[in-house]
């Protein structure tokens, strides 16, 4: 019986068989259906993941016609991982104008708003020179990684310390403190960079600090649409499951930890985000194939009940690629094909 | 069109192909579309002389889709001070 060659979720090659592949997928998406209580893939939809995984070509991709808008976050952070120190307006127009860019994003190397915020007027002309030469839209972007307003790199007591010491209602105070500071500078931030010309502010990794971090994104997101009602706000996710590091955090009334993307979403459009990009991480002890069917079972009931564009989180161990700084095209491509062929996303 | 109107991505195709009078499979060629993008100075992958780039291609874009862009309407607003 011929043997399947596919990647693992750590991005190492493997030899699998047709009834493993197969295997795999049916796991995968029962893995997603089980935690989330959403319908797994259809047979269909199982069958059409076989036969993009199954595939031998090195790379692969959508059918003409069913492209979708290709979004890049943190660009000019990332063409400097691989050595090439350029400018971040020459990195922009690398992007636009070589790789293919429908969207691209200016970001600070220190990649959160609250060490943006010290900073900002020199981000501002920056962004107002690289408005000048670029023809697609211009975001800027940043994190709300509210783990920086911890103590000893923030003002705040760290949760993470009181909470072993039984110290529960110390850390939530402190969190909900951090929720504070952290909408203050991602509003200051995004207005100051709407006031010179962005097209859209960026918010990644939400919730990568748990419920808080996401708390904080949406309240921002809903005082900058409030401020700017033709503001583009994009709303990344770091991960398919808001953790509840303080489990009490509501916004509009809905609990905000346990929320999978299909939740997230209804709340990023009531506070008036215009893009959502949910994720789901990559389980590097699983084939990219379970990590795929697992990825658009959760993606699929998310698009669904959206009103707005959404565009999924892919690359370095999100959306069913290999956890690795440099994933592989062979692994990228099916699972940007997959994503797009049966999530039916806006964009990437 | 997503960030400006929060058109999904059908809908979208459909709003511009039909704005720059093409088809929406047109949009997915880039030989039609350079033609197009030429024709209607909309900005080149190409760098070449006198043709759009930049900003001025923008201006072009929020013309013909007919969309608000912020760094348009900023551009217009300081260098028209400067010429009154």
């Amino acid at each position: 019986m011929p043997k399947i060659l596919t990647r693992m979720g750590d991005g190492f090659l493997a030899e699998v068989s047709e009834g493993e592949l197969r295997k795999d997928l049916e796991e995968g998406t029962k893995d997603a259906a089980a935690r989330a209580n959403i319908p797994p893939l259809n047979e269909d939809e199982l069958r059409h993941l076989y036969d993009i995984y199954r595939s031998s070509a090195k790379f692969t991709s959508v059918d003409i016609g069913d492209e979708v808008v290709l979004t890049y976050d943190a660009g000019t952070l990332k063409i400097r991982r691989v050595g090439i120190d350029v400018g971040r307006i020459h990195a922009l127009q690398i992007y636009e104008r070589l790789l293919g860019a429908d969207t691209m994003e200016l970001a600070h190397v220190d990649y959160s708003y609250k060490a943006v915020k010290p900073i900002v007027g020199n981000e501002q002309p920056i962004l107002e020179q690289a408005l000048l030469p670029s023809t697609i839209p211009l975001f800027y972007g940043a994190m709300p990684n509210l783990g920086i307003y911890s103590q000893p790199d923030g003002p705040v007591p760290n949760a993470s310390e009181l909470m072993p010491m039984g110290k529960i209602a110390e850390a939530r105070a402190a969190q909900e403190e951090a929720v504070e500071l952290a909408v203050k500078d991602m509003v200051y931030v995004g207005s100051a960079m709407y006031e010179s010309g962005a097209d859209g502010i960026n918010f990644d990794t939400t919730g990568a600090a748990g419920d808080p971090d996401f708390l904080a994104t949406l309240r921002a997101s809903k005082i900058l649409k409030a401020k700017y009602p033709d503001l583009c706000v994009e709303l990344g996710m770091a991960g398919e499951f808001i953790l509840g590091m303080h489990g009490k955090l509501e916004f509009e009334g809905v609990r905000l930890a346990g929320l999978y993307p299909h939740e997230q979403v209804k709340l990023a459009q009531s506070a008036g985000v215009s893009i959502f990009g949910p994720v789901v991480n990559t389980n590097t002890s699983k084939s990219c194939a379970w990590n795929i069917a697992r990825a658009i079972t959760f993606i699929k009931p998310c698009v669904a009940n959206a009103t707005i564009p959404i565009h999924a989180n892919m690359g370095m161990g999100v959306g069913g690629a290999p956890v690795m700084d440099n994933p592989p095209t062979d692994a990228v491509s099916r699972a940007s094909k997959a994503m797009v062929e049966i999530g039916r996303l806006d964009g990437l | 069109m997503q960030m400006t109107r929060g058109m999904r991505i059908r809908e979208a195709k459909a709003y511009v192909a039909q704005k720059l009078s093409v088809s929406v499979q047109d949009l997915a060629d880039p030989v039609r579309m350079a033609e197009v993008r030429d024709d209607l100075d909309l900005g080149l992958v190409r760098s070449l002389p006198h043709r759009v780039k930049g900003i001025d291609a923008k201006f072009r874009i929020a013309e013909l889709l007919d969309i608000g862009i912020n760094c348009v309407n900023r551009f217009r607003d300081r260098v028209g001070k400067k010429f009154k």
